[in-house]
């Protein structure tokens, strides 16, 4: 879910990125050094999961898996998705310097979101451990999705009937995510759940 | 699957401060997203492609490398016309295709095919680990720098696990389709690259610990602003000036 370059008006880029870099400040802040490097290595692993294409159809769709990054880092998927849409931006040419901001927070913030709501949950009724991975991948594709298509809106009315088509081909996707999310969360809480951080507050 | 940074021919222009050649990057994009006026669009779009061919880069080359990024500009172009209310510009048989959504459109285009060859050419050709070095001196944060160094490095390494998975996967006779059992199956292979990201990123960083790494890379490489630099600074910011100056004329006749 990339916005292109040169799409959005200035009020989005800018506040794109004003929400983009106080994220990154607070994700970087709670990361500690040892963090960072796993940070790094889960954002390389985001950026390959990400080229992923899983056949939906006749077609394929490709992962965005900003659920399982906010649950497995909190606020560090800020730098984390961050970096790697930057890497995505200086290699690939999906989307561009002037809409990383935009792009980091359509991906980030649900992610962060969906770290709280997975918490909750799952503090709330640790057996709904798998039923909170589903709830965290569909949440952040249709967060990502509502927040790509306001980005659009916002910049020019006309884009309105572009963003609906938008956010509805991601329907699918969502309901992809959630599978996967919840099927990845179950498998690591097996065999690692120190990544998954639940036992610090419980 | 990763391209390598495109070869610049040896010139002037590659001893360039790799740091001035971000920054020009940054300030030609917003530039260029900024406006809005046809002229200073092609302004933007005929200084990135001169520059390019100045430089010795192939065109074709350049134009290869960002095709990927119209797959965006091509949904728009398929929905902007028929969905922007105006005048008709057009028929497509017995659809209207309406002017301002063309307009609309073909601006995008325009952008993005100023802005994507002028990054490719300003920062796609610079390896990674200049690029961030060079961000390390524009003070941007340090821990933000070691995270991008890192993830580069670890693309690759992650790439080659992902693939021997997959591999795996398909010698037990797995085949993909549009049902439960491939999104659970891709899902467990993710879950098994997440996994070994971390418990990998903990042994390295154990190593780096034993190397007396403190959070900064060192590197042998020195970058410096030369006293060629500062002409060159005034020549890239010749392009993002033309961009706004005729931005700024035409809407304040």
């Amino acid at each position: 879910m990339h916005i292109s370059e040169g799409v959005l008006a200035a009020p989005v880029l800018f506040s794109g990125l004003a929400v983009a870099a106080a994220g990154t400040a607070i994700g970087l802040k709670k990361l500690s050094l040892e963090q960072t490097g796993r940070a790094g290595i889960l954002a390389a692993s985001f950026f390959v999961a990400s080229l992923i294409h899983i056949p939906f159809g006749p077609g394929s769709v490709h992962l965005i898996l900003n659920g399982v990054v906010g649950v497995l880092l909190g606020w560090g998927a800020f730098p984390a998705i961050l970096t790697a849409l930057t890497l995505q931006a200086v290699l690939f040419h999906y989307g561009g310097l002037t809409v990383l901001g935009v792009n980091t927070v359509i991906m980030a913030l649900p992610a962060v979101v969906c770290h709280y709501l997975f918490r909750a949950l799952v503090r709330h009724r640790p057996q709904w451990l798998t039923g909170a991975g589903f709830a965290a991948g569909l949440v952040a594709v249709l967060l990502a999705a509502l927040m790509a298509a306001l980005a659009l809106v916002f910049s020019d009315e006309s884009f309105l009937e572009a963003a609906w088509m938008l956010g509805v081909a991601h329907f699918p996707v969502m309901v992809i995510e959630g599978v996967v999310t919840a099927t990845c969360v179950s498998f690591l809480n097996r065999v690692h759940p120190a990544l998954l951080h639940l036992e610090k507050e419980s | 699957m990763l391209p390598e940074p495109l070869p610049l021919p040896d010139s002037p222009f590659r001893r360039i401060d790799p740091r001035l050649r971000i920054v020009t990057a940054v300030l030609f994009s917003f530039a260029v997203a900024l406006a809005s006026e046809w002229a200073a669009l092609g302004a933007g779009f005929g200084c990135a492609w001169l520059a390019i061919i100045l430089c010795g880069l192939s065109p074709w080359r350049v134009l290869k490398r960002i095709a990927p990024a119209f797959g965006f500009i091509l949904f728009l172009w398929a929905v902007l016309p028929l969905t922007v209310p105006g005048p008709a510009l057009l028929r497509l048989g017995p659809l209207p295709l309406s002017a301002p959504g063309i307009a609309l459109a073909g601006g995008i285009t325009l952008k993005a095919a100023a802005i994507l060859p002028a990054i490719t050419l300003l920062i796609g050709t610079l390896p990674v680990a200049t690029i961030g070095h060079a961000l390390q001196r524009l003070r941007v944060p340090e821990k933000l720098v070691y995270l991008l160094l890192f993830c580069y490095r670890y693309i690759f390494v992650i790439e080659e696990e992902y693939r021997r998975l997959e591999r795996a996967a398909r010698l037990r006779s797995f085949r993909p389709g549009t049902n439960l059992h491939t999104y659970r199956t891709y899902a467990y292979l993710i879950a098994m690259l997440f996994l070994r990201a971390a418990l990998r990123a903990d042994q390295v960083h154990r190593a780096m610990l034993c190397r007396g790494f403190h959070g900064r890379f060192h590197t042998l490489e020195e970058i410096r602003f030369r006293a060629t630099d500062r002409y060159w600074a005034l020549a890239l910011a010749i392009p993002p000036g033309i961009v706004t100056a005729l931005q700024w004329l035409l809407l304040h006749p």
